[in-house]
């Protein structure tokens, strides 16, 4: 992983997360900005992805458990787009919670997997 | 024999159920990683933290089903959650070693920001606003 990416990540999930979860308290179906803020969300876990999986290449290796972060990244890569697939099918103003919901998700699983790349000793 | 609640129990019942799944799928996947890893060293926590997670998943599918049956698995995996929680968030407090402070309960969840430990009584007040003989009338 990559400091200012992961900052910028966490700060992209929670701003998604926020804004999805009070656009369905306020009574909006999913629409483009709020689906697109999700989509945005899994495109920096793809990135995220390629960062890691290029990072041995520079001498970037986790200082923590290396299984920890895959399950993690993996697991997390999985939710953004269940939540946009739920939204999609069901568009009331609860699925548009969800999209924050699973956006907030994403936003504690980028700083775990922080926690794990840059603070834990495996 | 669909709800006859509002749309918004219902919505917020989804709500519920999308955090019972990511809760599941976190929970799960984090205590697979502790037993490969580390089961020696507390094994009693690591098995319970992934029984927790089978039970976060069988909640998941109960919240979603329609029925009475699935209507009281549902109320059974909660109750065995809060309860699980509980005790093992009082035991990881008295003996660190046995139930170190990793695992979903340790703590009452604080690992996962106490959501272990609301969530159940979030889906048992929501169960209970939509129980059978309430629906029927």
């Amino acid at each position: 992983m990559i400091p200012w990416l992961e900052w910028v990540h966490v700060a992209v999930a929670v701003a998604a997360g926020l804004f999805c979860i009070v656009a369905g308290l306020l009574g909006r179906a999913p629409n483009d900005y709020t689906l697109g803020a999700t989509a945005l969300v899994e495109v920096l876990l793809v990135v995220e992805l390629v960062v890691v999986l290029l990072a041995p290449a520079f001498g970037n290796l986790p200082t923590g458990d290396g299984l920890e972060f895959w399950a993690y990244l993996l697991s997390a890569l999985l939710v953004p787009p269940a939540a946009i697939v739920w939204a999609l099918v069901d568009r009331g103003r609860w699925s548009t919670v969800v999209l924050g919901v699973a956006c907030l998700a994403i936003a504690v699983m980028v700083y775990r997997m922080g926690q794990i790349w840059f603070v834990q000793v495996a | 024999m669909d709800a006859q609640g509002s749309s918004r129990a219902v919505g917020v019942g989804r709500v519920l159920i999308a955090v019972y799944a990511i809760l599941a799928l976190a929970a799960t996947a984090r205590s697979v990683v502790q037993i490969i890893r580390s089961f020696e060293e507390a094994p009693v926590a690591y098995l319970l933290s992934a029984l927790a997670g089978v039970v976060y998943i069988l909640a998941t599918v109960a919240l979603l089903r329609r029925g009475d049956r699935w209507y009281r698995i549902a109320w059974a995996t909660l109750v065995f959650e809060l309860v699980g929680v509980l005790t093992v968030g009082t035991l990881s407090l008295l003996d660190p070693v046995l139930f170190p402070d990793d695992t979903v309960w340790s703590i009452y969840g604080r690992g996962y920001l106490f959501i272990p430990l609301v969530l159940p009584v979030l889906g048992m007040v929501w169960l209970w606003a939509r129980r059978p003989s309430r629906v029927e009338a």
